[in-house]
This record gives structure tokens, C-alpha cells and sequence, in this order.
């Protein structure tokens, strides 16, 4: 919405670098989908699609896509070698099995705590949940990325979500487009990486919670 | 002699009505059934509760349901891809329960493999998931119970069938339609090709014929995707 396509595919580019070789992934759509153009070539890694697909490949040239083979949001992929396909049921047991080693998400907002609000909108924004319970209290990491801000320059990093929850001390790694925060469901959060631009007293105002700053504290590149 | 499950939908049309729970494969259109769905539209079969995985798109799938005012009631994990289902739901003019997807599947699975429920631990501390659900502590642990959800008609989305009503389906387009196929009184599978008995191989087999009850050959998509 607000962001330039280039501040989305530094955010992508952000979140594939959690990736490691060998890992089964779950990406949400939105700016998630565009995290496998950044993922290492020769690396090893599975990306599921939760309407029943494992193995997702590049996206097909124009002409070539095949109307029943798509990704969770409704558009056509392509498979990998290994790939299969399997139905809702099949695919949703892996994700509540803890098969799934990273799930990358939008939210709404993000607790301090971890806390994840991404369904609902009450009389206002009615999408569902659809996966995302599943996803945010079963993946073995979640990833949320998202504007650092809303539409009214309202933080999404909060003390306490307003929005019904999706699932409670679920985030691990918050990805904005102007800080990287590791998130502690006990601790809280740390920022890891900033903005070179943009000093951290800059982000605590853009932050409606507290938040440590890392030893370490590196720029987001 | 034979099955005789093979039908033209105008034959099997009574068992369609107002006022019924339908099931519907697919998700976001893709698995669909699009002639059955376009049956119900043409028909005007009013008063559904319907249950799918989504609303689709306005005028893809099941969206179309939804936007003709037919559906009462949705049961689904999901309607933010059709804006119409959300308006609706805001004005009071439908209801909808959400069910997280996964939990959904197996509740549908569920009725499908003659159970009455399943337990699960996804959304046990969610009031919109939770609410007036029963709890189970298992071995130190809280869990839901999720009841199974029936249906009086499954309308099914298969790439083959044979004359049993085995069928195997197409990519990403099988996503519920196996559970769904399952899970009804009367399940009509909607299939791009008919072969012969014994045409399939048992290996490749996804949905046993015993849980199908007729076969319409499909006419295909008639809408556009987004994506097109």
C-alpha cells in the first residue's frame, strides 16, 4: 500500500535471509510471496502452498499458467522437482505436526509479547483467518513483515493488540521497512537492524511499545 | 446393469433445494465446481448455508452464490477475497462462522470418516475460536472439541472419474473436494473426463467410488480469473 515496490523487495529480501538450506516453508501472500526470488540458488528448500501443494516453483511466463495450479492467493505457480499435491486436510496436518520450519506472515498489528493480529477488523475488515491460527501457533519460526506504520501513521507495534488475536507469543522476528526486532514473548523485543537513514529515537516514536536495542545493532542493507 | 451414476444435472436436480446445507469444493474458485454452481444459479436455490473453504471472488465459483444474495449462511475460514461476502456480513444480511482452515478440513473430514468431532489445541486461547466450545484436558494439556460438519449435498470438482464414481483430481484444484466428497448425504462430482470401468489404475484412485453418488460431465470454467 504504502510502501515502493523497492522498500518490498528489500523487506523480501530481509526475510529469505532467515532461510536456511533444507527448510520447508510457508509464505502468506502480499509482500511473503515475493521471498523466493531471493532465496540462494542451489539451496534445498520446499515451499508449501496450504490449498495443498509442497514445492512451489517461479512464477509461470504469461501464457503458460495452469488455471488449477495456484498458490494460496489464487495465483498460478509452477512446481519444483519432489513436488506433491495433497488436499486441505493432508496439508494442514503438516502445519499443525510442526513440519512447517518458517512461516512469514502479514499483520495487522504485533505485541510486544509476540501476540499477532491478522484476521479481523471488527465492522470494518472481515477477511478471516484462514490458515494463519494454524501457521502462527504451529511454525517453528514466524516471521511477521509488514509497513512499520498504518495507512494513518498509527504504529503496529504495540503493548497490546487491539485487534482479535490471531494467536498469542507467536512472533519471533518482526520486518519492517524500517527495523528488524527479534521478539522475546518474556523479554520483549530488540532491535536488531535499522534504517541507515533513521535514528533509533526516530523508530521509538513510530513504535507504541518499549524495545531494547542490541549490543550489535546493525543496518538493515 | 452398471452404476448408473453417470447423469445430466437436470436429472438429478431435486436434490437440490431451498434451504439446504451445501458443500462445496475448492479454494479461491480454483476447484470449484463451476457447472453445479451454475446450476444453482440458474435455479435460484435460495436459503443455502453453504460451506467452503472461502467466498471466492465475486464472479468466480461460489463468489457468484454469495453476490445473487442465496446464501444465508457460510461456514468458511475465509471471505476476504470476495468484498461483496464482507458487506453482507457487516449489514447483518448474512451469517458467517470462520473456522481456522485447517480445523474446517478436519471437521469435514470428520463427518466424512463417520466421527463426530476432532480435538484440537489451535485456537484454544482465541474467545472467537473458543467461544461456547467444549474443552478436553488431555494428559495435562487443553484441547478443543470441534464437531463434524455435514451436509445434504457435496457438489464435487474431479479431472476423472470412472463409471463407479472414482475419482482423481488436478493439482491444487483437489484441496477439499476429497473431504467434501465424503462428508454428505448426496455427492455430486462435476468431471472434466469419464472413462470406462477399470480405465483407472487402483494406486492412482484419491476418492473411493462408494462416497459418490452421481457424475455430471462439467462444461467448464465461464468465468475469468484475476489473474487473467
Amino acid at each position: 500500500m504504502g510502501l515502493g515496490m523497492m522498500e518490498r523487495k528489500k523487506m523480501a529480501r530481509r526475510a529469505a535471509k532467515e532461510i536456511e538450506d533444507g527448510m520447508i516453508v510457508n509464505l502468506g501472500i502480499g509482500i511473503p510471496s515475493l521471498v523466493p526470488n531471493y532465496i540462494p540458488d542451489g539451496y534445498s528448500v520446499m515451499i508449501q502452498a496450504e490449498n495443498g501443494l509442497l514445492g512451489i516453483g517461479c512464477s509461470p511466463k504469461t501464457g503458460f499458467e495452469n488455471e488449477n495450479l495456484c498458490n494460496a492467493a489464487g495465483y498460478p505457480v509452477t512446481t519444483v522437482k519432489g513436488a506433491s499435491y495433497f488436499d486441505s486436510a493432508v496439508s494442514f496436518g503438516m502445519i499443525r505436526k510442526g513440519l512447517i520450519d518458517i512461516t512469514i506472515l502479514g499483520s495487522l498489528q504485533v505485541s510486544e509479547k509476540g501476540d499477532i493480529a491478522n484476521w479481523i477488523v471488527p465492522g470494518k475488515r472481515v477477511p478471516g483467518m484462514g490458515g494463519a491460527m494454524e501457521l502462527a501457533q504451529k511454525a517453528k519460526k514466524v516471521i511477521i513483515v509488514m509497513e512499520h506504520v498504518n495507512k494513518y501513521g498509527e504504529p503496529k507495534i504495540v503493548n497490546e493488540c487491539l485487534y482479535p488475536l490471531t494467536a498469542k507469543k507467536s512472533a519471533d522476528l518482526i520486518i519492517t521497512e524500517v527495523a528488524v526486532f527479534q521478539v522475546d514473548s518474556n523479554k520483549g523485543l530488540t532491535l536488531l537492524e535499522k534504517k541507515k537513514e533513521m535514528s533509533v529515537e526516530e523508530i521509538r516514536k513510530r513504535t507504541a511499545c518499549s524495545f531494547f536495542v542490541s549490543e550489535n545493532l546493525k543496518l538493515v542493507n | 446393469m452398471g452404476w448408473r451414476k453417470y447423469t445430466s444435472i437436470g436429472d438429478i436436480g431435486e436434490k437440490l433445494n431451498d434451504g439446504m446445507t451445501i458443500m462445496v469444493g475448492g479454494f479461491g474458485g480454483v476447484g470449484n465446481p463451476p457447472t453445479l454452481v451454475q446450476y444453482l444459479v440458474d435455479q435460484q436455490i435460495e436459503e443455502i448455508t453453504l460451506i467452503c473453504n472461502d467466498a471466492a471472488f465475486p464472479l468466480i465459483g461460489v463468489g457468484k452464490l454469495v453476490c445473487n444474495r442465496q446464501v444465508k449462511k457460510l461456514i468458511v475460514s475465509h471471505i476476504g477475497s470476495n468484498p461483496v461476502a464482507g458487506e453482507q456480513m457487516t449489514n447483518g444480511e448474512i451469517e458467517v462462522e470462520f473456522s481456522p482452515q485447517g480445523t474446517l478440513a478436519e471437521r469435514i473430514r470428520a463427518a466424512g470418516m463417520g466421527l463426530k468431532g476432532v480435538v484440537t489445541n489451535i485456537g484454544i486461547d482465541n474467545e472467537w475460536v473458543n467461544k461456547e466450545k467444549r474443552t478436553l484436558d488431555i494428559n495435562g494439556g487443553l484441547y478443543l472439541l470441534e464437531e463434524a460438519l455435514h451436509a445434504d449435498v457435496a457438489l464435487i470438482y474431479a479431472k476423472k472419474a470412472d463409471e463407479f464414481g472414482n475419482l482423481i483430481f488436478d493439482k491444487t484444484a483437489r484441496n477439499m473436494n476429497p473431504l467434501m466428497a465424503m462428508a454428505a448425504e448426496f455427492t455430486i462430482a462435476e468431471v472434466d473426463e469419464l472413462v470406462p470401468i477399470g480405465e483407472l489404475e487402483p494406486e492412482e484412485i484419491i476418492t473411493p467410488g462408494v462416497f459418490v453418488d452421481a457424475i455430471v460431465k462439467s462444461e467448464g470454467v465461464n468465468w475469468s480469473w484475476v489473474w487473467e
